[in-house]
């Protein structure tokens, strides 16, 4: 109590009450409140309602797609954000910045602009589905739509995670491995990209929870063809549009907690990173 | 030696930088070009048709709508949570930083089907709602609620690390001086996150216009009452509309240009500022001063030495400036707990060592 008295009597800066009261009411009208809704909804069923609810083959080969395209997708995002984030820090060449502003498209344009764009695109008669169906290779439809619809969503959290990371390296570290005969390749192994790991690891967990939500750009390029190419999002609209209330939920709530897993983890990640960059610090 | 080597230098950024582009070119402009291409593919009086017919006009409006609310709750909501989160300590901030970010890592299907547990018809509100006449759920307000929801975070994201790196030392000296907490909001903290700000409301708004999963999940698709333009734009494309369908896309496209722009300068704003003097003082961040390539580590320390000296510098000029011209400060201070001690106070509240912060307190208090 007396702990609690001396810190209050340190503050010298008014409205904490006020702001504090409003942020933890607003935060649980909009935010706790609803989401506990679909837990409590959820604890309302029995263990093999619940069972039947998620473990149904329609549901586990759309949680098999949903995890598979996203996992694939953040790997893909993880060296192209890599590659661009390395080309935006390192280089400098006319359009630069136009460049650096573009990246923030996925960000900014609505998903469903974006699904259709990448739909009609990847169509059989589109941009890049005409030459492509030459190959016999057909996206739209098809898992691989999926992926690249993934990919365009997630590409900025890489490059934005990691571009202040290498903005930060010194460089000195590069010409000290260098003049002690190091490769370019081995300079890149051994000492970039261990500081850039946790940074990438960070990005790839952002573009992978970010993936495994999507639904507005992959809607329209996946098709949705049940235990083909049926996204978990999808199959929780579906059920909605069927008046299966607890279905739908017993399912958002596996992702919900998936999804909470993941933000744990990308909050342990995020401070791995933040002591690397810490100890770097202390290490000058 | 090192003419072969700066040759495969060359072929080696060359090869980097086209095999960047390419990816670029491929994944990201050339569906945007699309849109725009698609749009005006029916020429462009199909084009305005498109945009002028009344189930797109009362879309625009929803969309506008929605937005509108959206943002400024959000925006209120990123400013208070920022102040308490950033300017105090307390138990537990670490839970409530994570649960300000839930929204982001929510399945946007997922925050419509939330509220329809909470407000539909079987929900939890659902019979009390009926019987009073009310809709939330495939109506208006539904839609709104979606859409706070999925933009809950933007402004306060933004708003927390900028507010946590900036520190409280010149918002307590200014209350210390006798500034209110409006005045010391307006003139001290508000300058400098200005950018930030304004950055957290330009996100926050392309979202809210841009949402497309939750708002389709609690609108129910109501033609002309409750679609937004990306809800009007899937229904055009599932007709086979493509042109028109494209047309309301390239709005929402216009607008994610917009405000990739406005980001663009609101990042060269906040780098002017930081390098130009700040307004009321002579001052220049040494950070941007400094040439980056002569960061060697000593030049970091002595760097960091002089940022602390003009950090310093500047946080008595604003006293100075807050003393002289905004406030009648010496009546006030004497009413502030501990204010017999201030020299003492104010060296404690701002931890670091400004020794001669509280001296410059001290004498403007004298005098």
């Amino acid at each position: 109590m007396t702990s609690l008295f001396s810190r209050r009597s340190q503050r010298v800066l008014p409205g904490f009450g006020l702001c504090m009261g409003f942020t933890l009411l607003y935060l649980g009208l909009i935010v706790l409140m609803p989401l506990s809704a679909a837990f409590i909804k959820t604890a309302a069923l029995s263990w093999q309602e619940f069972g039947a609810a998620v473990s149904s083959p329609r549901v586990l080969a759309s949680l098999q797609l949903t995890f598979g395209a996203s996992l694939l997708a953040a790997a893909i995002n993880g060296l192209a954000g890599l590659l661009l984030a390395w080309v935006l820090v390192r280089y400098r060449f006319p359009g630069r910045q136009l460049l650096d502003a573009l990246i923030d498209l996925p960000f900014a344009l609505p998903t469903a602009v974006a699904g259709i764009a990448l739909t009609t695109l990847y169509a059989p008669n589109g941009w890049l589905g005409e030459p492509l169906s030459r190959f016999d290779i057909k996206p739209a439809f098809h898992p691989s739509g999926i992926v690249l619809a993934l990919i365009f969503i997630g590409l900025p959290f890489v490059v934005r995670t990691v571009q202040p990371v290498l903005e930060e390296f010194e460089r000195e570290l590069e010409e000290a491995a260098a003049c002690l005969g190091a490769t370019r390749l081995q300079i890149f192994w051994r000492v970039i990209l261990p500081t850039l790991l946790p940074a990438l690891l960070t990005g790839f967990a952002m573009a992978f929870a970010r993936a495994v939500g999507e639904y507005g750009s992959v809607v329209f390029i996946a098709g949705n063809i049940p235990m083909k190419t049926e996204v978990t999002a999808l199959l929780i609209i579906t059920r909605l549009e069927q008046y299966d209330y607890s279905g739908a939920t017993a399912l958002a709530v596996v992702m919900l907690l998936i999804s909470l897993v993941m933000l744990l983890g990308i909050n342990l990640l995020q401070a791995w990173t933040d002591r690397r960059a810490g100890r770097a610090e202390v290490a000058r | 030696m090192s003419k072969s080597a700066n040759r495969s230098d060359v072929w080696l950024k060359s090869g980097l930088l086209a095999l960047a582009l390419g990816f670029v070119l491929l994944c990201l402009l050339l569906p945007l070009a699309l849109v725009f291409h698609q749009a005006f593919s029916k020429g462009l009086p199909a084009y305005l048709a498109a945009l002028q017919e009344p189930a797109a006009l009362s879309a625009i409006q929803l969309t506008l709508l929605a937005a509108v609310i959206a943002v400024p709750l959000n925006l209120m909501f990123g400013i208070s949570a920022s102040w308490a989160i950033a300017r105090f300590d307390f138990r537990g901030k670490s839970l409530l930083i994570a649960l300000i970010d839930l929204p982001f890592s929510v399945s946007p299907v997922i925050a419509g089907l939330i509220y329809v547990l909470v407000f539909g018809a079987q929900g939890w509100f659902g019979p009390w709602l009926n019987e009073h006449d009310i809709k939330i759920i495939f109506a208006i307000p539904g839609i709104v609620l979606a859409t706070v929801f999925v933009t809950f975070p933007f402004v306060a994201r933004e708003l927390i690390p900028l507010m946590q790196a900036q520190g409280k030392d010149e918002e307590e000296a200014a209350i210390l001086l006798g500034a209110n907490g409006w005045q010391c909001f307006w003139h001290i903290t508000l300058p400098g996150i200005r950018w930030g700000l304004l950055y957290g409301v330009l996100l926050c708004n392309a979202r809210a216009m841009g949402e497309f999963g939750a708002v389709s999940v609690v609108s129910g698709h109501i033609r002309g009452y409750t679609n937004t333009l990306p809800l009007h734009a899937e229904i055009l494309y599932n007709e086979y509309q493509f042109a028109a369908s494209f047309a309301v896309a390239s709005r929402l496209a216009l607008l994610a240009l917009v405000t990739l722009a406005a980001r663009s300068l609101l990042q060269w704003f906040s780098h002017r500022d930081r390098a130009a003097p700040v307004p009321h003082e002579q001052y220049a961040h040494p950070a941007s001063a400094t040439p980056a390539g002569l960061d060697t580590a000593v030049n970091v320390d002595d760097r960091r030495s002089k940022t602390e000296a003009s950090r310093r510098s500047l946080l008595s000029q604003a006293m100075a400036w807050l003393a002289a011209g905004v406030l009648d400060a010496a009546p006030r201070m004497d009413a502030l707990p501990g204010a017999g001690s201030l020299p003492g106070v104010a060296e404690s509240l701002a931890g670091s060592s400004n020794a001669s912060t509280s001296r410059e307190l001290h004498e403007h208090r004298s005098s």
